[in-house]
């Protein structure tokens, strides 16, 4: 019977998580759609999530290019394949990988960082004086990380794309002598539509990253210890939905 | 001249999970004058404050404030609502990523279209209330605890809100910093020309600036009256709170 009441208890725990992730995106979007939006507040969050994490996407882009190159490039040589070890790489990079490795490396800083400042905002009651205050913690805190993460996120992956196909490039040239001119005209076989897609995939992960490190910084109880947990929570969540979805996206945009 | 009611909790229960805080409390709180409310550690003292400005909606009863059963709100409307009432809390609960100037511009930026310098004008004004001019670029963690709480008044009664309610405004205090605080809350219901609730279990400043006393004791209030009222009361609960003793029918431990 114990088996039973714990199922149906994680099973109500669980829409209720959906339930209240839901809300608080419909509140943020009720704000959004009356442009309630603070502009400074939403400039200085793209800064902290966005710019601040433009050194760790690079880092991951370049070897993530680079290990794609590196195991691309000595076999198309042997099987007089090398015509396409650039499309190879720029394909993987513009459709799953830059989209989505750039979204789980966000979701490990800035989720992280939006889960544990909302979650010691509530324990020290920064948010229920918002509340006292007459203002809305959603329209104050959320909606400008929504927007900053929305906006920054696709041009992060952008970025992080570039860097990726300089990174595939090198290698491919260090480890099977594919000249720079051969791999990008290789390359330049990924369509626009292709970029614009994977790029469409980032907006969704933006809004899981922040949805999920709001929601989760919003139901931290418990002082310091309660802080972490959520923190952990929502680059878990994170991480796991960005999976979900990338899978569910790319089966949608680019056909099953 | 008869007593105004501007508040009242009306057979109020509440409670957290298994926890009763509130049962059957009712509790009038009358215009123009302060009003304590006393009780143990514990014993939902702070939530009759947060059932006042709408933080907390009671299981059953009835929270009436400015003519309006709050309790029927939604909270769209009690985000506007809360706009009439200050708040300030236990721990001030500053936003430590803004300066003191910030914070306290905070409600006027957001619910008023004040110029820049008329706004710098009504911070500094409101801090000089509070006995805390100069402080307007210092963030809240450069200020001792008695500086953080004058800084959370101000921003309490920037707005000149009619009712404000004061959590435990003198916790942890020392004797010097408790009685300037009890005096600025005097000060800034005089210059409010309004009510206060205050929430303490602090007998000496309560003594020193309560118009009326209300013992919270199991969730219910126990005696309600004038400071001098509640100190002749024959309630053996009453006494044994008022004189800290642990002989009584209050339970220690």
């Amino acid at each position: 019977m114990r088996i039973f009441e714990d199922a149906g208890r994680e099973t109500i725990g669980f829409f209720e998580y959906v339930g209240g992730v839901a809300e608080l995106l419909g509140d943020a979007t009720h704000f959004i759609g009356r442009f309630a939006v603070r502009g400074k507040e939403t400039f200085d969050q793209a800064y902290l999530l966005g710019v601040n994490s433009w050194t760790i996407v690079l880092l991951t882009a370049l070897f993530t290019g680079a290990v794609i190159s590196l195991e691309s490039a000595v076999q198309a040589v042997r099987y007089g394949f090398s015509a396409f070890v650039g499309s190879a790489v720029a394909y993987g990079t513009v459709r799953e990988l830059g989209p989505m490795l750039t979204a789980v490396v966000v979701a490990g800083r800035a989720g992280a960082a939006i889960a544990a400042e909302l979650g010691s905002m509530v324990v020290t009651e920064q948010v229920e004086a918002l509340e006292a205050l007459g203002l809305s913690p959603t329209r104050m805190l959320v909606v400008p990380r929504l927007i900053a993460l929305v906006i920054m996120l696709p041009l992060l992956t952008i970025f992080a794309e570039i860097v990726a196909i300089i990174g595939g490039m090198w290698v491919a040239y260090g480890t099977a002598h594919i000249p720079f001119d051969s791999f990008l005209d290789s390359a330049r076989q990924v369509e626009f539509l292709d970029v614009i897609k994977g790029l469409g995939k980032t907006v969704v992960f933006a809004i899981i990253i922040v949805m999920i490190g709001t929601y989760q910084g919003f139901r931290t109880t418990g002082g310091a210890a309660g802080v972490g947990k959520s923190t952990t929570s929502a680059v878990v969540t994170a991480i796991i939905l960005i999976f979900l979805f990338n899978f569910m996206l790319s089966f949608v945009l680019f056909g099953g | 001249m008869a007593k105004r009611l501007l508040a009242k909790l009306e057979d109020v229960s509440l409670s957290f999970g298994e926890k009763i805080v509130l049962q059957h409390c009712t509790l009038e709180i009358i215009e123009d004058a302060i009003t304590c409310v006393i009780g143990l550690s514990g014993a939902g003292k702070s939530t009759i404050l947060r059932l006042l400005n709408g933080l907390r909606k009671p299981d059953s009863g009835r929270v009436i404030v400015h003519d309006v059963d709050i309790s029927t709100l939604s909270p769209r409307d009690l985000i506007d609502f809360r706009r009439s009432i200050g708040f300030s809390f236990q721990f001030a609960a500053l936003f430590d990523s803004l300066t003191i100037f910030e914070n306290i511009a905070l409600p006027l930026r957001e619910h008023t279209r004040l110029k820049e310098d008329e706004i710098r004008t009504q911070v500094h004004s409101a801090l000089e209330g509070v006995g805390l001019a100069g402080v307007e670029d210092r963030m809240p963690a450069e200020l001792s605890g008695g500086m953080i709480k004058r800084a959370g008044f101000a921003r309490a009664i920037i707005t000149s809100p009619k009712l404000v309610l004061y959590d435990e405004p003198t916790t942890g205090l020392d004797p010097i910093i408790t009685h300037l605080l009890t005096e600025t809350i005097i000060r800034l219901r005089e210059r409010l020309k309004g009510t206060a609730v205050v929430v303490s279990h602090d007998l000496e400043s309560i003594y020193h600036m309560a118009d009326y006393v209300a013992m919270l004791f199991e969730g219910a209030i126990i005696a309600y009256g004038t400071v001098g009222e509640l100190r002749k009361s024959y309630n053996p609960i009453v006494q044994q709170f008022l004189q800290g003793s642990e002989v009584g029918p209050i339970p220690v431990g």
